[in-house]
């Protein structure tokens, strides 16, 4: 049904007249132009399109516009508005990606997990990024940044 | 955590590349000896002998590089740039990099090979050692000082023991292009400051922020997307389509063009809903084989085999073996799966194409994307800024062409991004492969090898151990010229082509040998072997793994083998908990010795190295696509299973040090002896010989069921 939905997204106030049965992906790439979330597989298996929906991770290529409605978006231009995110810094030091096509879904997933779990261990890193797929094998610097990011953190609390 | 170590060895670098003369000129010939398809070779472009081609420098002083490769993720872009900052002498933050642009760089046949580190990234060197040359003999005149007194630091040529007369580059240039000329200006020898250092990641911000734009990401006015109706298999040919509901939708575009039906929106999502109301009819494509067919297919059709290695007398060495063991080993077909699916966006202004494709090979997208559309090459442009993913599998760019083809017709800029099933049904396959070999071994030496390839190609088949009889040959491969059908699908260049399937087989048999012989599989290879570089990783491997000699299988679950390509070579051990009950293979550790050469980015060597450790994990233990009659079953993540972070075990890679061998590319060396090096761990763990890749739980279970 088309529509008009409102919701925050990257700290501003959106309105989006579109069919609300859209996935948010092709909305917020194409109607936004906020290009930094990834089309990777269309059927959540791949986490390229990863973005926040409140304090959640969802995938927004299964994510129907309708389903924000109301809710706090925030995606990879979100972050780090203000100077780089700790998660961003630390993806850079610890040189965690190649192509780069999968790290907005990595680092958004990253960032839910820290605004639940702000001190992980190791293991609740790899099981909670389990399902963002990345090509190149940059799986261990993605770790060690993440776990870096959320020592950054703790250093700064 | 992935640790890492370089092996001191003698600090001693010398730069090859200015001794030996190698550089701008060597692309076509390496090329060729490296077995590149005749028939998909461009015409002869030489490289340019302009400095000015490669680099330019801005009034403001900062450097911009230019290369026709492109940066898949592989870290060209960072590379490059410090090959001219380290020239020029300025800091690598002044040095910006365009790459993969038609209009803007030199020629260049395509980013695969591994080639950018050994052939273009002297090319760049040389370019900046004589501008930096050219530049001081300006200064001298400016500053009216001989050259011999003159200091370069940061972009600043000074005059010695008086600072104050100095002049920048950017002064020197003021923008325009340097038209003087040196010959024969040597590359620095000593001293570096960039080569040998890791280097920050030029593409970092770019790609941590979402603002690298890929060819996907291109917004353009009036911009349509377009979903392509492609067939259910290959082979299955259109019998009709009613595309009348699709045409009713508001907005909507449908197009028809010599076999192609398109359907067009300003949204993407709306455009593939459209398609979706097309009903078509399809002729069913003729029977073939399958994924568990293919092997006897392929024996059947391949042409005709070529002797690739050959010595002794075959009979000679049957008569010399105490025991002859044959075996025959299977590969199977992979997929590149890239996360970035072949996109592009193109537009037409004034009779200008332009094409933003995820390419590997932007030049040659370039002549596909004139062809098609009837207008001189000059008229078209291909950028390949950022590619998210290549490993051989964007070598071609049908897409480009569709898109080009599309926004002629429209009118109006048009973007093709493939889905997911797209991507795995046009991919162009690692080819199947069988490889059979029949090896003898007489007093711990080998005194026999036959080998077959089918389907692989033949890079690598040849092995480097000291063997006097031998006889290698290859019938068909990835580069193209098999017969038709011999594959269902179109097949290509995969990461480290050819040697993945040659390394499995012949790493695999080496064990088996070393089995039979009764000697430690280390042992066996060191006996077997003058290789002084091969010897050199294995060792060094061997060290930091703690391998322990024994006869496999011992229960441990410690695997090696070891491989060239590319004049890389590598060592691989690893570790392995095998679950007898369900096959599953878990890996604990892997150690890797690698010798690349001069190293120029040790970091970067590493992050490639470890790509490839985990990349291996997924062609020697999961991946595979699964086929039938034409279709491909394969069409997503779920059921084609790629490496995930719960499958990273410990990796470690030593670097070895060889300054004295010129800089080799590193992309693809470090996979080739992952499948091998799982295999033999296997059985030193349980005891069973796999030898099928992927190594599945299925297959091991099999494998185990069957001892």
């Amino acid at each position: 049904m088309e529509r008009t939905i409102s919701f925050t997204l990257n700290g501003k106030a959106a309105h989006v007249k579109a069919d609300d049965e859209r996935m948010l992906l092709w909305v917020l790439r194409s109607d936004l132009g906020l290009t930094g979330t990834k089309f990777g597989c269309g059927e959540a298996l791949c986490g390229a399109c990863t973005v926040i929906v409140g304090n959640d991770a969802v995938r927004s290529c299964a994510t129907p516009l309708k389903a924000v409605a109301g809710k706090r978006v925030i995606t990879i231009e979100g972050i780090g508005q203000h100077g780089l995110h700790a998660i961003q810094q630390a993806f850079l030091e610890h040189c965690a990606f190649q192509c780069g096509y999968c790290t907005p879904g990595m680092i958004l997933s990253a960032y839910a997990l820290l605004l639940k779990t702000p001190h992980p261990t190791r293991e609740q890193i790899a099981r909670h990024m389990e399902d963002n797929l990345c090509r190149c094998g940059s799986h261990v610097r993605i770790l060690d940044a993440i776990e870096e990011a959320a020592r950054a953190a703790k250093a700064g609390a | 955590m992935a640790e890492s170590a370089i092996v001191p060895g003698e600090m001693k670098r010398r730069d090859f590349f200015g001794a030996a003369g190698a550089g701008l000129f060597v692309f076509f010939g390496a090329d060729l000896a490296e077995g590149q398809e005749p028939g998909r070779l461009p015409g002869r472009q030489s490289g340019p002998t302009d400095f000015n081609a490669y680099l330019k420098i801005g009034a403001d002083g900062r450097v911009t590089c230019f290369a026709g490769k492109v940066e898949l993720g592989q870290g060209a872009m960072t590379e490059l740039a410090g090959a001219l900052a380290e020239e020029l002498d300025v800091a690598l933050d002044t040095v910006d990099a365009v790459m993969g642009d038609t209009d803007l760089c030199p020629y260049d046949m395509g980013t695969f090979g591994s080639m950018c580190t050994p052939l273009l990234w002297p090319a760049v060197r040389r370019a900046g050692a004589e501008a930096r040359a050219v530049l001081v003999q300006m200064a001298s005149e400016r500053l009216q000082v001989p050259a011999s007194q003159l200091q370069v630091q940061a972009g600043i040529i000074r005059e010695s023991g008086k600072p104050s007369n100095a002049v920048t580059y950017g002064q020197l240039v003021e923008g325009k292009r340097i038209e003087r000329h040196l010959a024969d200006v040597p590359v620095k020898a000593a001293g570096f400051k960039v080569i040998g250092t890791s280097l920050r990641r030029k593409d970092g911000p770019d790609k941590v922020t979402g603002k690298a734009q890929y060819a996907g990401d291109l917004l353009l006015p009036g911009m349509l997307h377009a979903a392509i109706l492609r067939p259910p298999a290959h082979g299955a040919t259109l019998k009709s389509a009613d595309t009348s509901a699709a045409e009713k939708l508001s907005g909507v575009r449908v197009v028809k063009d010599g076999g192609m039906i398109a359907v067009l929106d300003e949204r993407p999502d709306i455009a593939v809903a459209a398609l979706g109301k097309i009903k078509a009819e399809w002729e069913n494509a003729p029977a073939g084989p399958d994924d568990k067919t293919i092997f006897d297919h392929i024996q059947k059709t391949a042409p005709q085999p070529r002797v690739v290695g050959q010595s002794g007398d075959l009979a000679e060495g049957e008569r010399l073996a105490a025991s002859v063991i044959e075996e025959t080993y299977l590969n199977s077909y992979v997929a590149h799966a890239p996360i970035e699916t072949h996109s592009a966006t193109a537009q037409i202004e004034d009779g200008k194409v332009t094409v933003w494709a995820s390419s590997q090979a932007p030049f040659q997208v370039q002549r596909a994307v004139a062809a098609a559309l009837g207008v001189p090459a000059e008229k078209v442009r291909i950028i390949s800024r950022y590619v998210g993913g290549g490993f051989g599998g964007k070598t071609e760019a049908d897409q480009g062409v569709e898109a080009a083809r599309l926004a002629k017709i429209t009118g109006k800029p048009v973007q093709v991004v493939y889905s997911r099933q797209e991507e795995f049904f046009y991919d162009r396959f690692r080819p199947a492969a069988v490889m059979k070999i029949r090896a003898g071994v007489a007093g711990g030496k080998i005194v026999l090898w036959e080998n077959q390839v089918f389907g692989a190609g033949d890079r690598e088949a040849n092995p480097f151990y000291d063997i006097p009889h031998k006889r290698v040959t290859s019938a068909g491969g990835w580069m193209g010229g098999n017969p038709a059908g011999m594959n269902p699908f179109a097949v290509g260049a995969w990461r480290a082509p050819s040697v993945n399937s040659n390394t499995f087989a012949r790493e695999s048999h080496i064990d088996t040998l070393a089995m039979k012989a009764g000697i430690d599989p280390l042992e066996f290879r060191l006996n077997n072997l003058t290789n002084e570089r091969v010897r050199r990783v294995l060792e060094t491997a061997a060290k930091r793994f703690g391998w322990k000699a024994g006869h496999a299988p011992s229960g441990r679950g410690a695997g090696m083998a070891c491989g060239m390509y590319s004049n890389a070579c590598n060592a691989t051990m690893v570790e392995v908990v095998v679950n007898r009950g369900t096959g599953a293979v878990e890996v604990k550790r892997v150690v890797m010795a690698l010798d690349e050469g001069l190293v120029v980015n040790p970091d970067g060597m590493r992050q490639q190295a470890e790509g490839c450790v985990i990349m291996g994990l997924g062609y020697s233990l999961a991946e595979e696509v699964r086929f039938r009659n034409g279709e491909v079953l394969d069409t997503n993540f779920d059921s084609y299973r790629i490496p995930r972070f719960s499958w990273v075990p410990k990796i470690e890679i030593v670097l070895v040090e060889n300054p004295e061998m010129p800089a080799l590319g590193g992309g693809e060396p470090p996979i080739i002896a992952m499948g091998a090096a799982l295999a033999n761990a296997i059985f030193d763990a349980v005891g069973v010989r796999v030898v099928q890749l992927p190594m599945t739980p299925e297959r091991v279970k099999a494998a185990v069921a069957k001892a």
